[in-house]
Formats: C-alpha cells, sequence, structure tokens
C-alpha cells in the first residue's frame, strides 16, 4: 500500500477542516448557545447573552453608517441602541452586524441578529411570506426625482423623453418605469451598479434625471460639484415606509421593539427629551409618568423594568432628537417625518 | 630551424575590443532601434505609410500617457489637500460654489479625509486600547517576511518554518483573544475591517491553500481511484463555481441549513470559502508542474530505493514546485485580489471599509469617491507588484527558467 500515506493525509486534512469548522462552531454556539431555541424567548437569550446583536446597512448617511472610529450611527442605529438600554439601562449593550440587502432576511431568521434596522421598506409579501414583523415605521421614504435647475424643469411631469439616471436592480428602476408608463412619457434609464457612479454620471451630464429614494437624493447632493444647481422635483411616486424587523412568533421581543420605537415618538410628542428626562420625572403629567415608569406597571409587562423608557430616552434621546443629529445634516427637513401634530404622519400609539 | 613567428598569417592576439557604436547602446540606441527604425524606413510605398502610421500612432500614445499621467500627478499631489488643522472635514475638500473653501473649479484629493479614516480602513472598528494586539502581529508578520527574503539570514529556515506554523497560532491568538484573565479579551470579527481582514484572509488562504493544493495535485495522480475521483471532484467543483458564489452561499444559503441560533462566523466563513476555491486552483497548477517533470526523475527515484513520500518530497515535488512558481504567484496575486469580495457577506475588508467612508455624509464631495479608490488602487498595486517582483527574483534565483 504504497498510498497508504496519502489516504491518511487526505483523511487527517478532512477531519481536520471538520474540526476547524466544529472548533469555529463551538466558539458560536458557546456565545449563541442562548440564542433561540423554539422554547427560548429572543428577550431570555438576549440577556443571558448581554448584548442586542442589530443588523445595519453597510453604509447609508442618517440610518446607519460607521464614524471616523468605526462607530455605528444614524436613526436606525440608535433605536438598536435604544432596545438595548430598554431592556439592559445600557445603550452600549449592543453589537452591530453590516448587511447586505441581499443577506438581510437570512441573517434575521436564522438567529444571527436579534433586529434588522437596515433602512427596510414594509412590503405585503416581506412581511407575510418571510416569516418576519415589521415593528413600525421609523421613517417615511419615498423616491424622488432631481434635476439640474438649468432644464427649468418645475415637475416630473415636464419629463418627456428624458435621460434617467438611477442604480441597477433596485426597484426604483421598477418604480420609475411604472410612473413614466403610467404618463405616457418616453425616457431612457442610465442604470450604474453603485451610488458613487450614478453621482458621478449626473453630475457630469450624462442624464437629465437622477432617481432614488429622496433620503439618498438629499445624501448624494452633497456629493454634487454644485449642490445649489439641482432641485428635488415635487413629485413622490413611490411609498418606502421603512423601519425596523423582527422575526415572527415572539410577539413578546416585537412588543419590545415596537415600544421603544413608540416611546421615542411618545417622548418628542410630550416634550421629553435627552436632557430633561431627569427633571421630567417630577412632571405631573400623567402621560409623561406612565412613559417615565413614575406610574403603572407598563415596563414590567413588556418583561423589562419600568424605568425602560427613561433609560432609552437618557441614552439616544427623542425620536426629534435621533432626527436632527443624523438626518437633518444631510439637509432633510422633517417633512412628513414630523408629528402628526406638527402637520406630518407620525403618530405612535400611547402608553397607557 | 627557427621559425620566424613575426610574420604569420594567423593573428597572435585579440583584436582590441572596441566600446560598441553610440547610437546602438544606452537610451540613444534603445530608441534607434525601437523607434527611429520603424518610422523613417521610406524604402518603398508600403514601408512608408507603415512608417507614418507608426509616428503618427508613437506620439499620440506619447500625449495621451502623459496628458493621462499629468492629470494623476495634478490631482493626487499639487491640487491635492493635504491637511484640514481646523477640522472643517468636507468644507476642506469642496469648492465655494458647493459651501466649501477651495476655488471654483477646483479638483484634487482630499487627504485629509484618509488621514481621518485611516484607523478605521487599517484596523475597522477593533477596539482602540486592543490595538497594539494588531500592531504587534503586524510587526512579528513583517520582521519575519522581511528575514525571509535575505538568503543569508541566520537560521533562515527555522524562521520559514516557524512563520508557517507558530505564527498562524500567535496571531489567532493575539487577534481573537484568549479571554480577560491574560489580557487578551476577546475581539469580535465583525468589529475587524480594513486591512487587517483583507490581510488575514488573503495570507491564510495563500499559506493554507499551497499543501492543500500539493496534496490535492497528488491526490489527482494517484493511482487509487477513491483518491482519485475524490481529489478529481473536489477541483473540478470548486474550479467550476465562481468565489462570488461560494461567498454568497456561504453566507445567505449555510445558514439556512444550520440548526436555528448556530452561527458560523462570517469571517471563518469567508476564510474557508477562500482558502478551498484557491486550492483548487492551485492543485491544478501544480499539477502542471508535476507532468512538466521527465518520467526519468520518477524511475530514478525508484531506482535509489525510495518510497512514494520520499520520491515525492526529495525528488519531485522540489522540481514541480519550481517549475511553477509564475503559476503559483499567478493564483496568488488573483487571491488577494478576489479578497474585495467578501465585502459581499458583509465584511468591511480594505475596498468595503472605504466605500463606507464614501458614504460619510460629513466629508461628502466630488472628490471624496475618487481619492479613496485611489489610494485602495495604489495599496493593491503596490502588494500585488511586490508578489510579482519576488517571484521573479526567486526564479532567477532558482534558475529554472532555461532548463
Amino acid at each position: 500500500m504504497k498510498n497508504l500515506p496519502l489516504i491518511v493525509i487526505v483523511l487527517v486534512i478532512g477531519g481536520g477542516l471538520g474540526y476547524f469548522l466544529g472548533g469555529g462552531n463551538e466558539q458560536a454556539v458557546e456565545q449563541e448557545a442562548v440564542m433561540e431555541t423554539s422554547s427560548e424567548s429572543t428577550l431570555e437569550a438576549v440577556k443571558a447573552k448581554g448584548y442586542v446583536q442589530c443588523g445595519v446597512s453597510q453604509g447609508l448617511p442618517g440610518f446607519s453608517n460607521a464614524d471616523d472610529n468605526g462607530n455605528w450611527t444614524g436613526i436606525d442605529v440608535d433605536l438598536c441602541r435604544g432596545v438595548a438600554a430598554a431592556v439592559f439601562g445600557d445603550a452600549d449593550k449592543v453589537r452591530f452586524t453590516p448587511l447586505s440587502a441581499k443577506q438581510r432576511f437570512t441573517a434575521l431568521s436564522s438567529g444571527e441578529i436579534d433586529i434588522l434596522s437596515r433602512n427596510t421598506t414594509w412590503t405585503m409579501t416581506r412581511d407575510t411570506q418571510l416569516g418576519l414583523n415589521f415593528a413600525g415605521v421609523n421613517y417615511y421614504d419615498g423616491q424622488g426625482m432631481m434635476v439640474p435647475s438649468g432644464l427649468g424643469v418645475t415637475s416630473a411631469t415636464e419629463l418627456d423623453g428624458a435621460n434617467i439616471c438611477t442604480n441597477t436592480g433596485t426597484t426604483t428602476e421598477l418604480n420609475i418605469t411604472d410612473y413614466f408608463r403610467a404618463n405616457n412619457m418616453s425616457f431612457e434609464l442610465v442604470a450604474f451598479e453603485k451610488a458613487d457612479e450614478v453621482v458621478a454620471a449626473y453630475d457630469a451630464g450624462r442624464c437629465d434625471v437622477y432617481t432614488t429614494d429622496r433620503s439618498g437624493l438629499a445624501a448624494q447632493r452633497t456629493k454634487l460639484t454644485n449642490p445649489d444647481a439641482h432641485v428635488v422635483l415635487p413629485e413622490i411616486i413611490s411609498k418606502e415606509p421603512l423601519g425596523p424587523v423582527v422575526r415572527q412568533g415572539d410577539d413578546q421581543w416585537f412588543n419590545i421593539v415596537r415600544w421603544s420605537l413608540n416611546a421615542m415618538i411618545n417622548a418628542e410628542e410630550l416634550g421629553v427629551t435627552q436632557s430633561n428626562v431627569d427633571s421630567m420625572m417630577g412632571s405631573d403629567n400623567p402621560s409623561i409618568k406612565r412613559l417615565l415608569g413614575e406610574e403603572g406597571n407598563f415596563g414590567e409587562e413588556l418583561g423589562l423594568s419600568n424605568d425602560w423608557a427613561a433609560n432609552l430616552i437618557k441614552a439616544v434621546g427623542n425620536y426629534g432628537e435621533s432626527y436632527d443629529a443624523h438626518v437633518t445634516p444631510l439637509g432633510l427637513a422633517r417633512g412628513v417625518n414630523a408629528l402628526w401634530s406638527d402637520g406630518g404622519i407620525l403618530y405612535a400609539a400611547p402608553i397607557r | 630551424m627557427k621559425t620566424d613567428h613575426s610574420t604569420a598569417y594567423v593573428r597572435q592576439e585579440d583584436a582590441p575590443l572596441l566600446p560598441p557604436p553610440r547610437n546602438e547602446t544606452g537610451i540613444i540606441g534603445w530608441f534607434n532601434q525601437n523607434i527611429l527604425n520603424l518610422i523613417n524606413d521610406f524604402s518603398g510605398i508600403g514601408a512608408a505609410i507603415r512608417s507614418v502610421l507608426m509616428a503618427v500612432g508613437t506620439l499620440a500614445i506619447l500625449y495621451y500617457s502623459a496628458h493621462i499621467l499629468w492629470a494623476l500627478i495634478d490631482f493626487a499631489l499639487i491640487e491635492a489637500v493635504w491637511s484640514d488643522p481646523d477640522e472643517l472635514k468636507r468644507v476642506v475638500c469642496t469648492t465655494e460654489i458647493a459651501g466649501g473653501i477651495q476655488h471654483n473649479g477646483w479638483h484634487g484629493a482630499c487627504w485629509p479625509l484618509v488621514t481621518a479614516k485611516m484607523k478605521f480602513l487599517i484596523y475597522g472598528a477593533y477596539p482602540a486600547e486592543e490595538l497594539w494586539r494588531v500592531n504587534i502581529t503586524g510587526l512579528v508578520l513583517i520582521t519575519g517576511l522581511v528575514c525571509l527574503m535575505f538568503d543569508r539570514m541566520p537560521y533562515r529556515m527555522h524562521i520559514g518554518i516557524s512563520m508557517l506554523t507558530i505564527f498562524p497560532v500567535f496571531a489567532y491568538i493575539m487577534l481573537v483573544g484568549l479571554g480577560d484573565w491574560i489580557g487578551l479579551p476577546y475581539v469580535d470579527t465583525r468589529d475587524w475591517g480594513g486591512v487587517l481582514v483583507t490581510l488575514v484572509v488573503a495570507l491564510t488562504g495563500i499559506i493554507a491553500s499551497l499543501p492543500l493544493g500539493v496534496v490535492l495535485a497528488l491526490g489527482r495522480q494517484s493511482k487509487m481511484p477513491a483518491i482519485r475521483y475524490l481529489c478529481t471532484g473536489f477541483i473540478e467543483f470548486w474550479r467550476g463555481i465562481p468565489l462570488i458564489t461560494v461567498l454568497f452561499m456561504a453566507s445567505v444559503a449555510l445558514p439556512l441549513f444550520l440548526p436555528t441560533g448556530v452561527t458560523i462566523d462570517n469571517l471563518l466563513r469567508a476564510l474557508i470559502g477562500v482558502t478551498l476555491f484557491a486550492s483548487a486552483y492551485m492543485a491544478e497548477v501544480i499539477r502542471g508542474g508535476l507532468q512538466a517533470i521527465d518520467k526519468g526523475q520518477y524511475e530514478a527515484a525508484d531506482a535509489l530505493g525510495l518510497g512514494y513520500w520520499k520520491s515525492m518530497r526529495l525528488i519531485i515535488l522540489p522540481q514541480a514546485l519550481t517549475y511553477v512558481i509564475p503559476g503559483i504567484v499567478n493564483t496568488f496575486i488573483g487571491l488577494f485580489k478576489d479578497t474585495t469580495l467578501v465585502a459581499i457577506i458583509g465584511l468591511f475588508d480594505l475596498l468595503g471599509a472605504a466605500q463606507a467612508a464614501i458614504n460619510d455624509a460629513g466629508w461628502s464631495s466630488p472628490v471624496q469617491a475618487i481619492t479613496l479608490y485611489l489610494l485602495v488602487a495604489t495599496f493593491y498595486f503596490i502588494c500585488c507588484f511586490v508578489m510579482s517582483r519576488y517571484s521573479m527574483r526567486l526564479e532567477r534565483k532558482l534558475d529554472r527558467s532555461n532548463r
């Protein structure tokens, strides 16, 4: 048996590989042995491992983006930090997993992450067919169009025959096609793989229109040579309600995420901010008392402590503060994302 | 009778060695031979047309090369912004018309952006207080590699062996950590990024794929059908699918096959995928070397009474591997560049980190993307160029090219 050593080596390498995989698993299993099995809730699992695992984007200004030191910032990030603060009283007990658009749902359903907070549009298909639940909406986006003001165009209906720059393979391509067809206008699509390329092409005058979500338009606009020479048209051609997503079948965790978001919005409505939350503790307003856990048992009903919302607001502020810190610098006014009482459509169910 | 040699017909001493004609050497000679000869041949109509076309082509290429080179130098060095003392961020790299301080029409690299993002580009989100671990690992790696480059380095063999065996373990302990009890807390690979991830993926792939490739290549040539089919199947499978698919399956499909709650580290997935992928290519390169060896060498080994492993180790492989150094290094370079694909599974390798930096609204400007892509391209070029030069040196040293 001349070849015996070869067999042995193949077996050893195969076994080694298996062990390597197993060894890699071991650490993962150790860390996440407490991840939900069918009998264990996400909350228990999260408490056992000591942090919330949150899926975010690979970089979208205002929503989730790594800063100079690699720390995550943005309103999607704040939501996760808020949930961590509500659960642990410490907003730093959260870890972020950057996910591509294609990975995100698998990562959530396989238990790799506990919350998907990654500018994900709430659609019926996603809600009903993927075994996921959308816990609310933290940003109402919609597809818009930007044109050079030199064109003198004031409405998208004047864009017959336009060259349109957009990203490939996204719903933006589909939406713009639908819109132009519905309005009986002809157009030419110029599609690129990456946002940088689209901006560069638009800036170089290769097309008359740049279309993507309005939040994206605002962020990319600052990359143009002369941002002021471009206008965003008033038409919004699609509805893109973005919000946090959790796995279906764990109502408690779903409620925690939903009410963390609601608490942030309610806090803004009630005027509770990061800086005044301590002084607000003594407020006579029963709504504030309930929000901050002075009255009632709302936190414990969620499986948390009663000061859950107070901790959350102390850590990340209310919705308006988070928005102002991350989205306003992009040049995006509140618009429809203002509170219902300020003329927007942000309306959180009351805590009572 | 005495012969008078002074009037011999045969010259008794060599003619003096004259220096070559001036227009045949140096820059003038090169120019004459490679350019002038091609464009001043007017001996016939065909030759004249060829000469004119050649002249026009040469000038055009010269002009555009100079133009591109100048544009690059102008952008990267002359017009570039070098410092941002007041931390103005995007303002320092945008023109007045866009709210910045540069004159309108300005177009230059924004190096303060790179300075600000340097830590992120090199280490990713690796905790700041643990960076020394990465630095020490890098230092050991560089020292080891430099030592290996000098032929007369004492204990070179020992250094080489420990770089291949002890160093990976050392690097693993340093980078991943052992726990708080020894002062090396665990660092989640999710926090790794930038050059760190690029090098970890590339070096693991390079170090692991070579031995794996040798075994697969030998296995494919084995006389035992089971091993032969197994190795052939393995090689053909991994060569038959694109790396992007491998990574994509590892990140999207793999979690669905595992029991709920069990996850394999993202980086580990990438490492395994890249290694298996590269080893299949490596196996084929090495098989080429094995086949180039004369049958007499195998027979000579048998005649010496060497067993399979001894003959492979002492006679066949040393020759086969040196034959295919260009192919091996080619695979390494390909692998190194392929590491950029790990961005698909959410890892921030250098390119991924650069793209995250491009998305930073605090620095947004028309030159943001170009600056970072220029940096990344330079990094990859330097790394690949060094690898390629080193392989040429190795070839010259082993002198197999003209056998």
